[in-house]
């Protein structure tokens, strides 16, 4: 599983570098992150891109989610 | 979906707003504008001396105490900074003098298209593009590095702390200089002097600051995400306040299509398009337009504040060496500050790409 770790990136760096991920081919993602901005952007992006969330970890500290490309 | 209509709904609000704004005295086709009053503010601070844009606009304190406020209820304040903050600042300058360069930022950008202003759709044209040439360096893996959680609190609420300062100097009419007039110098003539009442600017804003944290509105992000991921969510907002804009103005009748004689607006084009096109760019660069950065600003973010003060210094600079156009147009300095911007943004897209 390919980890992603968008912690304090500005918009959008953290839906781009989950997209290059995924257009590099990668079907199971591992994204850590500590702003609600960026976990709702990129949520959005993997749901729009077939992907299953699971939302592994979410404080105040951040939130660590895992995606799945749905077959 | 539901998503997509709140934010569109937000923006009809927004428009309605700046237009009653302009109703109750703000200037011409400027209900709001993130870019115009931050001048004012460095005016009314005494940093410039161009004596007709002078003001304290409460809509910035607003903006800013809204954003705050609504952060911190959401669980969502957090103190944060250190991506190339002098970088921002530096950024912030030149987003402002592109600003003046035009007359607008691009929130006034729309709301001069919604009164009928055809200059601003050149304008509109140069932001398309500089927010293009901005997805172009994003594309490239431009990258100004991440941003720490503060264990404190106390520097994401600085620049809020100081917006409360300006309101009570506002507020309160204290001279500290009998002499010159300061603490705050207000224009008697001009767009400075034209304002609505304090309180419905000041409610204007913090109401607007709500609904922009919840939203996350940005009019370069609308553009930027449109191009980079096809996503329409954020220009919703944009079509949304040119649409409750253009309403009001029909209503009250301001609405007055054509080139000339347009409110605080030039006809010289070139620096129309070339204006809106360094702020296109920059704020694609900086992640949010010069509203995002005042309610990131709210949010505890240290590097928006850094970008909001860029554009406060700018602005004096723009004022005092003559880079800010007028209705007369761009004069020769504005011209060469406007390209050098361009090539400087140019210049950090490449150089700070990662890998």
């Amino acid at each position: 599983m390919e980890k992603i770790d968008v912690r304090g990136l500005s918009c959008p760096l953290p839906v781009i570098k989950v997209k290059k991920a995924i257009d590099n081919g990668a079907v199971e993602v591992q994204v850590l992150g500590n702003s609600n901005v960026s976990r709702e952007n990129v949520s959005k992006l993997l749901n729009s891109q077939g992907f299953s969330l699971d939302l592994t970890r979410s404080d105040h500290e951040g939130w660590e989610l895992e995606a799945r490309k749905n077959q | 979906m539901k998503q997509n209509w709140f934010i569109l709904l937000t923006g009809v609000i927004i428009g309605v707003i700046a237009v009653v704004l302009v109703k109750e005295g703000n200037p011409g086709n400027m209900g709001f504008c993130i870019a115009c009053f931050e001048r004012d503010i460095a005016g009314a601070i005494g940093l410039h001396r161009a004596g007709v844009v002078q003001y304290m606009r409460p809509e910035i304190i607003g903006l800013v105490l809204g954003a705050l406020l609504t952060a911190m209820f959401a669980g969502e304040f957090k103190s944060r900074g250190g991506s190339s903050t002098l970088v921002r600042f530096i950024m912030g300058v030149f987003m402002m003098i592109g600003a003046l360069v035009f007359l607008g930022c691009p929130l006034r950008d729309v709301l001069r298209m919604a009164g009928g202003d055809y200059n601003a759709v050149v304008g509109f044209i140069g932001f398309v593009c500089g927010v293009a040439s901005g997805v172009f360096f994003l594309k490239k893996g431009f990258n100004l590095g991440r941003a720490e959680v503060s264990h404190s609190h106390v520097g994401g609420l600085l620049l809020p702390l100081i917006m409360v300062f300006f309101l009570f100097l506002l507020l309160k009419g204290t001279v500290f200089n009998p002499e010159v007039g300061g603490p705050l110098f207000f224009s008697k003539e001009g767009p400075g002097s034209m304002a609505a009442p304090i309180a419905l600017s000041l409610g204007a804003g913090i109401l607007v600051g709500l609904l922009a944290q919840r939203t996350r509105l940005c009019l370069s992000g609308g553009l930027r995400d449109l191009f980079l991921i096809r996503d329409a969510h954020l220009l919703m907002g944009f079509i949304g306040i040119f649409l409750g804009a253009v309403v009001m103005n029909v209503v009250f009748g301001f609405f007055k299509p054509g080139f000339e004689g347009q409110p605080i607006a030039h006809t010289m084009q070139v620096w129309n398009f070339l204006g809106l096109y360094l702020v296109g760019i920059t704020a694609t660069l900086l992640g949010g337009c010069p509203l995002r950065q005042l309610i990131l600003s709210g949010e505890g973010d240290m590097d928006a504040a850094a970008v909001v003060f860029g554009m406060i210094v700018g602005a004096a600079l723009a004022h005092n060496f003559l880079f800010a156009a007028s209705p007369a147009g761009v004069a020769t300095y504005g011209q060469v500050a406007c390209v050098v911007g361009i090539l400087l943004m140019g210049w950090l897209g490449w150089s700070y790409r990662e890998e």
